[in-house]
Parts: C-alpha cells; sequence; structure tokens
C-alpha cells in the first residue's frame, strides 16, 4: 500500500515537471537512414534531447507532412519534393538549406557473374528485371530514369522494372536475387554486403542528386529542432556523412 | 475511364477469380476430409489452414517471399529446373492471393459438410453409388450454400488483399497492380482523384460480385 502511494507521487511529480527533453520528429529520406541514425547517437550523447525517425521514400514523407504528420525536421532526396512543401507553405525556407550530394550506381547481388560497362548494357536480355525505387515519384527512380532517359533506353527498360516503395526497397530486392539488378544511390551499396557495384553513373550523366533539410513549419519542437539542425550541419556530422559515401553540397 | 484503370480493373478481377477456382478443388477435398474424418494431428492441420487468416498478411507475405525467392526452397527449384519465376510477376499475384483466401472457403465449407445428415450418404451408398457419386449428388448439393458462402468470402478476400501480394509481388504497373495496390500508390503520389475513381470501381465490383452470389444461392434454395 506504502509502495503504491510513493509510485504514485513519484509519477505525478515527474508528469507536473517541465518536460526538458524535446523529442525531435526528423521525417529523412530511406538512403539516410545509417548515417542518420550515427549521428543522432553521437548528438543524444551531448544532449538531453531525443530523436525520433521516420524513414522512407522522401515522396511518401512529404505526403504525410501535407497531412499533417508530426514532423520537426524533413531531409529530403531531392529539392522538388522540398519545393512542393515549400509552394504549401508546409516549411519554414529560411531554414532549408542542401546539404548533401549522391550518386547513383548499378548492383547486382555478391554472386552475380553480371558485366556492366554502360546503360545500355541494362538492355541485355540476360537482365530480366530491374528493381528501381518508384520512378513515378521517389527521387532514387526518378533520378536513374532521368538517367536512362538521357540516353534514350528508358522506353526500352521501363517494362523490366520493378518498382519498389523506396530506394532500400530495390536494394532488398537485389540482395534476395528476385531481379538481376538496380539502380540505388551509391550509399546504399556501400551498406550492403550482399551486393556489389557494377557500375558508377558518372555525374556528367545524370541529373544532380541534391538533399535539402528544412524546418516544418507546423513543429511542436521547433527550438530543439533547430539546434539538431545546426549540428546536421556542423563538421563532425559532415564527416559521418561523408563517412558513408555522400559528397556535401557546401 | 482509361485503359490502364480498365487494365487493373480486368486484372484483379480476373486473378481473383482464378485464385478461388484453383483453391477450389483442394480446398473442398480438405474441408470434407476435416469435417468427415479424424486422425491424430488433425487439430494441427486444421490451425495451420486458419492461420493466414489471423497472422498478418505481410507476415505470410514474408514466408512466401522466402519459400518461393530465387534464393528459397521452391523458387531456388522451379528458378534452376525450368527458369520459371514467381516472385514480382503475376504468379506472385495469383499464390498470393491463393494463400490468402483458402482458410475463408475451407472453414465455410467445413461447416457446410458437417452439417449434411451422413445417414443420407450412406442410404446413397447402400443403394449402390459410389463414394464420388455419393459426393456430387448428395453431400454437395446439400453443402451448395455454404460451398457458396465460403466461395464468395474467398473471392471477396482475393479482390481486397493488400499485404501479402506486396510482398511478394511488389507493384508493377500493368503486371501485378490490383486495385488495391493501384489505390494505395495513387494516395501516396497525391493523385487522390484517381484513388477515388478507382475506389468507385471496386465498389461496384465488389457489389456485383456479392449481389450474383445473393441472386445465386437464392435460387438454388427455391
Amino acid at each position: 500500500m506504502k509502495n503504491k502511494f510513493l509510485f504514485l507521487v513519484v509519477s505525478l511529480v515527474w508528469f507536473a515537471l517541465p518536460v526538458r527533453a524535446a523529442e525531435i520528429n526528423v521525417f529523412a529520406a530511406a538512403s539516410l537512414t545509417d548515417s542518420l541514425r550515427q549521428i543522432a547517437a553521437q548528438y543524444e550523447k551531448n544532449s538531453s534531447d531525443r530523436i525520433i525517425f521516420n524513414f522512407g521514400a522522401s515522396s511518401t514523407l512529404a505526403r504525410q507532412i501535407e497531412e499533417g504528420a508530426p514532423a520537426d525536421i524533413f531531409f529530403s532526396a531531392d529539392e522538388a519534393k522540398m519545393d512542393g512543401l515549400e509552394k504549401k507553405n508546409l516549411i519554414d525556407p529560411a531554414t532549408r538549406k542542401s546539404r548533401l550530394g549522391n550518386s547513383l550506381v548499378v548492383v547486382v547481388a555478391a554472386d552475380s557473374a553480371l558485366q556492366i560497362q554502360s546503360a545500355a548494357d541494362l538492355t541485355n536480355a540476360s537482365i530480366q528485371k530491374i528493381a528501381l525505387a518508384d520512378p513515378q515519384a521517389v527521387p532514387a527512380g526518378i533520378y536513374a530514369k532521368k538517367w536512362l532517359e538521357h540516353f534514350q533506353l528508358w522506353s526500352v527498360i521501363a517494362t523490366k522494372v520493378v518498382p519498389m516503395e523506396n530506394v532500400r526497397g530495390a536494394l532488398a530486392a537485389v540482395e534476395s536475387g528476385n531481379v538481376e539488378a538496380g539502380v540505388v544511390y551509391k550509399t546504399d551499396a556501400g551498406i550492403s554486403k550482399k551486393v556489389k557495384v557494377v557500375y558508377e553513373v558518372p555525374s556528367a550523366d545524370a541529373p544532380v542528386i541534391s538533399y535539402p533539410l528544412a524546418l516544418v513549419k507546423d513543429a511542436q519542437q521547433p527550438v530543439a529542432a533547430k539546434k539538431f539542425l545546426n549540428y546536421l550541419d556542423s563538421t563532425e556530422a559532415g564527416d559521418i556523412f561523408k563517412k558513408f559515401g555522400f559528397t556535401l553540397r557546401d | 475511364m482509361t485503359s490502364e484503370d480498365w487494365q487493373i480493373i480486368w486484372f484483379t478481377a480476373w486473378v481473383a477469380a482464378l485464385s478461388t477456382l484453383l483453391i477450389l478443388p483442394f480446398g473442398l477435398a480438405l474441408a470434407w476430409t476435416l469435417a468427415r474424418r479424424d486422425w491424430p494431428g488433425k487439430s494441427i492441420v486444421e490451425t495451420f489452414v486458419s492461420l493466414p487468416l489471423v497472422m498478418p498478411p505481410v507476415a505470410t507475405g514474408l514466408i512466401l517471399l522466402k519459400l518461393f525467392g530465387r534464393r528459397g526452397g521452391i523458387g531456388g527449384f522451379l528458378h534452376e529446373q525450368f527458369n520459371f519465376d514467381v516472385i514480382f510477376t503475376w504468379r506472385a499475384v495469383l499464390l498470393a492471393l491463393s494463400v490468402m483466401s483458402l482458410p475463408l472457403l475451407v472453414r465455410s465449407a467445413r461447416v457446410a459438410f458437417a452439417e449434411v445428415n451422413p445417414r443420407l450418404e450412406e442410404i446413397a451408398r447402400t443403394l449402390g453409388a459410389s463414394d464420388w457419386r455419393v459426393f456430387f449428388t448428395i453431400t454437395a448439393p446439400l453443402a451448395a450454400r455454404g460451398i457458396g458462402a465460403g466461395l464468395l468470402l474467398a473471392f471477396a478476400r482475393a479482390l481486397g488483399e493488400f499485404g501479402a501480394t506486396i510482398m511478394i509481388a511488389g507493384n508493377i504497373p500493368g503486371k501485378t497492380s490490383t486495385l488495391s495496390l493501384a489505390i494505395f500508390q495513387d494516395v501516396q503520389l497525391g493523385e487522390d482523384s484517381h484513388a477515388f475513381r478507382l475506389l468507385g470501381f471496386s465498389v461496384v465490383l465488389a457489389f456485383t460480385a456479392v449481389w450474383c452470389s445473393e441472386f445465386l444461392l437464392r435460387r438454388k434454395t427455391k
């Protein structure tokens, strides 16, 4: 009985105290999963704030923010999704910044014998299925589509495309061996031991891949979120991004 | 209505019907055995059959993905021996729908078979009818309502299946995209008006299926 009372008092005091530690909701492109988790772990060492992630296709996340999902920071894999939110007045334009760059690679399963020397090689009959992030919506897929359109190959390759929810889905499809090849970011290829890179898309052939981030207008923790935004801009965070293969945009 | 819309509706209705047809013989045999025979471990089989009904569809999809993928036991065999792929093709849709809707048919048909008076079957047998003849002229007609209801439930489940399908078939436009997958995709893309149009079609499709089956059942029992 006494114990119960004590518990009640303690919990009442606990809830009555002003909440010091903020929970910062970060909606980030799937390709940022590993690097951001490491950066957040680093950040949480020196801060009482906690970072909560929602990783997914930038298109999906942008849609969720439009519908009022509780996001403090949006970190997109392309400028178009951020532009969409900015037009709808859903992000704070003053905080917007293009932070990272990336590049595209063609991956195959680690035990595959496929060789690819150019975009045209993807039309070979030995490649029946190619996993992409959904080229209609998801940045990684849109970039890949633009790259193939650049060589007038898209119409031929489109019939082989297996569109996945996000770029990590495309990576997983290649890992599982159910598709012969996939186009993903260089940074995704780097985290998987079950795939190997057979072709790196030269930056001259592909569209510029740019990752912008910004504070969401309806952020519930704007102050804490801004602090984390600053940290993402720091050299310390930059070094972690570089370690995963991203380039820094400025 | 565009040709892509037609393709999606046609594919959805067609693959759902085919999966229902596909599970019919096996489902009825299983339901009959469960209703009429006793053997050790029967309850285990019963539970297994109902699992896809209770488990998260995505979990069932994951099991199928691991089994039928090129690195999986069944999928690997099919790929190496016959160069036959299941995952990310329309066959994966068929597989997902069949597995997900089988329990509904089996459960309904099983109850229907159990309610048929065994004495009627015995009488037919004493009059010289073979087991097959007894089944087709006595048991099946008497259980027709339950079987019909089970078929409708199975078909309805197949029309709306999402979780297992997206795991093993993906959402490939023109190839594996069903109504549910296309609606989900449209909402993701923010193309709500197209999603609403597809929603309308699925209402029509569902209404037609239910109405037809009610009509058939009513006629049967008259």
